[in-house]
């Protein structure tokens, strides 16, 4: 569209290496659905024709955690579930991101008892908390977005002094 | 369950020590821990009854001085279409009593979570481990002296 016609005379623009790895590192976060329980059945719905969350590109949720950018814990995690999905965690490559999906994510939500963790902040770092039991697929698409604009501004440097990016 | 048919289970069980009540219309059986398993045998393979059915056993904490543990069994004969309860009192400070995974298979699970949430053990079970609380957990949940929330730094987490 504008693209073509700006390029056509110059053909070329310039920018930063940070703004260009974080503006195209942002419309493409492939999640791993961590559905543990009925959240997951809100967050298939945002995979959905009717939420589509294809429009951010994270439509390819990935089971495998070594192909995927953000883990999106979405159902209560227990204190014996959580050695799992911290596993699970240590297997995604850098960058990695975490959406904690629903209150029981958030902070144990109405499970407030022995065996569920009060809040996956505990053992995890999460990026996004997006409230709700559970929440509606707008509102995960809201996270979602929350986190795109998190990684646009970025602050923390992308490449190291060692010449690998993060 | 009618009248002539307790009657009949009372004459079959005459040599054991049983009180005999009525639970909201099923009748239960409050048998002593020495012998649930002869009784357990005798009401599953006896043909007027026939109880082949381990529908749930679980514990109860009564948190009394004496005789503070329960265990109930609650039994379902598909051939007769009946029902029945048998109610097991247990010791305060050493609730011990034997298993019934001889007499039904199905009492396995039941007892491994009555021992994880009561801390009741069963005597001859051939697997008396934790099911659902992680094995080198310390505490009984379902006991009425245990806190809701946990006792802090009971449970493990990972490091963040």
């Amino acid at each position: 569209m504008g693209l073509e016609e700006k390029l056509s005379g110059d053909g070329f623009i310039t920018t930063r290496v940070k703004d260009l790895i974080e503006y195209v590192r942002k419309n493409s976060i492939w999640p791993m659905p961590m559905g543990i329980s009925c959240c997951a059945i809100e967050m298939m719905a945002a995979a959905g024709p009717r939420s589509d969350i294809s429009r951010f590109g994270s439509e390819v949720f990935r089971f495998s955690p070594r192909q995927s950018d953000v883990m999106l814990v979405a159902g209560t995690v227990t204190y014996k579930m959580a050695w799992v999905v911290k596993k699970i965690y240590d297997q995604m490559p850098d960058p990695k991101y975490v959406i904690a999906m629903g209150v029981c994510t958030c902070s144990g939500g109405m499970y407030r008892s022995y065996p569920v963790v009060q809040g996956i902040d505990q053992f995890l770092p999460v990026d996004i908390h997006v409230g709700g039991c559970p929440p509606r697929p707008d509102n995960l698409l809201n996270g979602l977005m929350a986190l795109q604009e998190k990684i646009l501004s970025s602050k923390k440097s992308l490449v190291k002094t060692d010449g690998l990016t993060q | 369950m009618n009248e002539e048919k307790i009657n009949l289970l009372k004459d079959k069980l005459k040599s054991f020590e049983i009180e005999y009540a009525d639970a909201t219309g099923t009748p239960q059986l409050v048998v002593k821990k020495e012998n649930v398993v002869s009784v357990g045998e005798i009401l599953k393979s006896d043909e007027d009854f026939k109880f082949d059915m381990l529908i749930d056993e679980f514990g109860v904490d009564k948190f009394t001085k004496n005789e503070r543990f329960e265990v109930i069994v609650s039994l379902w004969s598909e051939k007769h279409k009946d029902r029945i309860f048998l109610k097991i009192k247990l010791d305060t400070k050493n609730p011990v009593m034997p298993t019934l995974t001889g007499v039904w298979k199905s009492a396995n699970f039941n007892e491994r979570e009555t021992y994880d949430m009561f801390g009741i053990i069963f005597e001859g079970h051939p697997d008396m481990r934790r099911i659902y609380m992680p094995e080198n957990f310390e505490y009984h949940p379902l006991r009425k002296d245990f806190p809701l929330m946990g006792i802090p730094s009971s449970l493990d987490l990972p490091k963040k």
